[in-house]
């Protein structure tokens, strides 16, 4: 029975929110607005259940000596931000604005940093030409990386124009194909949903 | 332009936004396609799929970490929520990979960064785990929310992966730059890694960085495939259709285009739709 009115409800504010997107009446955006608002409200709810949820499970594994390190400075963070918020403010020239420039924005900068070198790493795998598919694709970078540095010009005109029309047709086509095939995807997984042929978001079997 | 004006109301506004009148002709289309193909499906005709490497390989995955007795890591990337199309596909996979994991005792660890995923996940893998008859085995604290920051989430993940070791990764959802980060971390570990995305500029990175990469479509027909289901096939086979009358119509908007430029035919710009 739970399961059915889940259903109903999905297909209610499915057919609802189809409709309304090809609507520019102004009834049409106070729904789409309200079922926003409501959105947020959930989301601002579970978010409260995720915090308590990391919470929960960072002071249980403190308590039996897993990662101590790790989970005293998530716990602190999630303590100590909020915290600092509600204290001082969350303005320019507060703790709180301290905090996040001189910490949390470095190491995101940090985390952010390491893909050159995971790109570096990846691209050293990938680019062995172990077979013809893998060559075409060595010889390709090795075009589009010269085109991209000034010795591309330098070498020959022919080298940034030819990278230019590999970018426009060849790599262009294929993307679009694969695109092409995720916006179909992703049309008649929605249906699937909306008609509730879909159920495994539901939990369990179809 | 009779159609525009008789659909004008009372209050002088439009019921229906005419910048989107093609889009919406395309998803009626769709829809009839999808219906069609479901409505002929019931009389009994059994459809097939062509294998797909990356989700053949899911069963072998669960059962490799299960044999070396470490964790299967399991996280959806930070770029969808749950109204993603690609969201409800990687809840499908995860449904399955529940199943596996509940019956071989294999540990499931879930990162996410929506704490709304999270809410979803939970019920998805605890009712996987009651169905294939291990309640007891499901973990409600492996299923956890990390946080929203996208390289905040990045290093948590990479640090489970680093401490966690799991023996095989599944990063299937939506990625954004955190993709190559994950996919890195997971192949200096040894770990088996299947990933899926809709992101084309990330599908490149994960076909250097894994084992297996589900592209495009096939993310979306991975429950089908899966399951079996027939209705959910026929919808995958809907799919086909939709690529056969695009295909038509992008050949025919060429010759017209075509003919248009070199001046010999003028067809109008009907094609631009």
């Amino acid at each position: 029975m739970n399961r059915k009115i889940a259903l109903i409800i999905c297909f209610i504010f499915g057919v609802v929110m189809f409709l309304q997107y090809f609507s520019g009446h102004p009834v049409s955006r106070r729904i789409n607005q309200a079922i926003l608002e409501y959105w947020q409200i959930i989301f601002a709810f579970t978010l409260v259940v995720g915090i308590v949820g990391v919470m929960r499970t960072n002071i249980e594994k403190i308590g039996r000596g897993d990662d101590v390190f790790f989970r005293v400075v998530t716990l602190a963070g999630i303590l100590i931000m909020p915290l600092l918020a509600l204290v001082w403010g969350i303005r320019a020239d507060t703790p709180f604005m301290w905090m996040f420039e001189n910490v949390q924005a470095p190491m995101q900068a940090t985390v952010f940093s390491l893909l050159a070198f995971f790109v570096a790493s990846a691209s050293f795998r990938g680019f062995r030409a172990r077979s013809a598919q893998a060559t075409v694709l060595l010889v390709s970078a090795s075009i589009i990386l010269l085109s991209r540095s000034a010795l591309g010009g330098i070498l020959a005109d022919e080298i940034p124009q030819f990278a230019e029309w590999m970018r426009n047709y060849p790599s262009m086509s294929a993307r679009r194909a694969i695109l092409i095939g995720i916006g179909l995807g992703s049309i008649t997984t929605s249906l699937r949903v909306i008609l509730g042929i879909e159920r495994t978001w539901l939990g369990g079997r179809q | 332009m009779l159609i525009h004006s008789a659909l004008i109301i009372a209050s002088g506004a439009t019921l229906l936004d005419m910048d989107r009148l093609p889009t919406l002709i395309a998803s009626v289309v769709a829809i009839i396609i999808v219906a069609y193909a479901i409505i002929r499906n019931r009389g009994g005709r059994k459809f097939k799929m062509r294998e797909i490497a990356g989700l053949s390989a899911l069963d072998n995955a669960v059962g490799r970490a299960t044999e070396m007795a470490r964790p299967v890591l399991y996280t959806p990337g930070w770029g969808g929520d749950i109204q993603r199309p690609t969201t409800i596909a990687s809840m499908n996979v995860l449904s399955h990979v529940a199943a596996r994991t509940a019956r071989y005792n294999c540990e499931l660890v879930y990162p996410t960064h929506d704490p709304v995923i999270m809410a979803v996940a939970q019920e998805v893998v605890r009712e996987a785990y009651a169905d294939a008859g291990f309640p007891d085995r499901f973990k409600a604290d492996n299923i956890t929310y990390v946080t929203s920051s996208q390289f905040g989430y990045a290093a948590a993940v990479d640090g489970m992966i680093a401490r966690v070791q799991p023996a095989s990764i599944f990063l299937l959802g939506t990625f954004e730059a955190e993709s190559l980060i994950l996919a890195e971390t997971g192949n200096s570990i040894g770990a088996i890694q299947i990933a899926g995305t809709d992101s084309t500029i990330q599908l490149a990175f994960f076909i250097v960085a894994c084992d297996y990469t589900l592209i495009g479509e096939e993310l979306f027909a991975a429950s089908g495939y899966l399951s079996g289901d027939q209705s959910i096939l026929a919808s995958v086979q809907a799919q086909d259709m939709m690529k056969v009358l695009i295909a038509g119509f992008l050949v025919v908007a060429t010759i017209a285009a075509t003919l248009s430029a070199a001046g010999i035919l003028d067809p109008g710009a009907w094609w631009r739709f």
